[in-house]
């Protein structure tokens, strides 16, 4: 018997892929924001105000990963933001890969920000890096309050935490999420992490959402 | 369940190797981080799964965890970080900076002799 040191990066094959959407992006100045979360959360209806109440204001293109259909790319097509499907037929998040041919399918000279929607789960996604500029953590009140406890990696790597459906605190709904708990517990594993208590339903919290958008963009385009 | 993703790449480069030393791997030695999340079961069924039937097969994989550490900022102890409950071990204060997660590494493989 005999050994030899390897040495290798097991995903480097992901990661090339990452680093060449990553100089892609950067070159042509767009932000690029690779979303995560359970599934459920609400990060369509997040995208679908979102481009709503920033057009003409920032250009944004989507690209959506799914397990199976294409329903969420069907929702957004109808706010008219460029979209393009992922169907990973099964598998439990996006590859850089993947996102590479999707960047390949959208008007890239025409657009300041792209969305990656993830594969809705809180915990392969974080493993796999797309050539992003930040991950964003989604995480609905009806989860509970422990998620970021309970999956710390999402929230370890995440620039901006969105808690979304807040319009169920305070609603008359039997709902146990301590909004304080889950602003500490993200903070402790990422001090810098932005958070932003927002209800994606009813509009409520989302201009400070909308304020740091505009504010990453116009750095990066004017930086 | 990304695993098996893993499972993949670590299975094309453990066959590749394997090819230029033109022998039969034995076993594997990996090594992650904290945040790639691996699960030691899972990734060894879905690697047995996918190398069934190749020279991979049978392979013996062994993981080596390396947990994550922290940097305090009140002392600047360097320690492991309990993600459940993160505190400095020498001066008990909460915050601190997460350094860099050790990557998702193979690091060694160990082959028959004829």
């Amino acid at each position: 018997m005999y050994k030899i040191d390897v040495g290798k990066k097991i995903l480097s094959a992901n990661e090339e892929y990452a680093l060449k959407n990553s100089q892609f992006l950067t070159k042509r100045k767009i932000l690029c924001l690779n979303m995560i979360s359970s599934p459920g959360s609400g990060k369509t209806t997040i995208l679908i105000r979102t481009i709503n109440e920033l057009k003409g204001q920032i250009k944004i293109g989507v690209i959506e990963g799914d397990v199976q259909t294409d329903l969420d790319a069907e929702k957004i097509r109808a706010t008219k933001a460029p979209v393009v499907q992922i169907e990973t037929k099964g598998a439990c998040h996006l590859s850089a890969a993947q996102v590479s041919g999707a960047l390949e399918n959208l008007p890239v000279d025409n657009l300041d920000l792209i969305f990656i929607e993830n594969v809705g789960n809180l915990v392969c996604p974080s493993a796999f890096e797309l050539g992003e500029t930040s991950k964003i953590a989604v995480l609905s009140v009806a989860e509970g309050d422990d998620k970021p406890v309970k999956y710390p990696a999402i929230f370890a790597r995440s620039k901006v935490l969105l808690i979304n459906k807040t319009d169920f605190l305070g609603a008359g709904v039997q709902v146990d999420f301590d909004i304080e708990r889950v602003k500490a517990d993200a903070r402790k594993l990422n001090k810098g992490i932005e958070i932003f208590a927002i209800s994606a339903k009813t509009g409520e919290g989302m201009t400070g959402w909308y304020d740091w958008l505009k504010k990453k963009v116009k750095n990066l385009q004017t930086g | 369940m990304h695993e098996t993703m893993v499972a993949q790449s670590l299975f094309s480069t453990i066959s590749e190797e394997s090819a230029k030393q033109n022998a039969k791997p034995i076993s594997a030695k990996i090594s992650c981080g904290t945040l790639n999340t691996i699960n030691n079961e899972t990734l060894c069924f879905a690697f047995e799964a996918i190398a069934k039937g190749t020279i991979c097969e049978g392979i013996k994989l062994e993981v080596e965890h390396k947990p994550i550490q922290g940097r305090c900022l009140n002392c600047n102890e360097s320690f492991t970080v309990v993600l459940s409950n993160p505190s400095c071990p020498k001066c008990k204060n909460k915050e601190f900076d997460l350094l860099p997660d050790a990557p998702l590494m193979l690091e060694e493989i160990e082959f028959q002799t004829e």
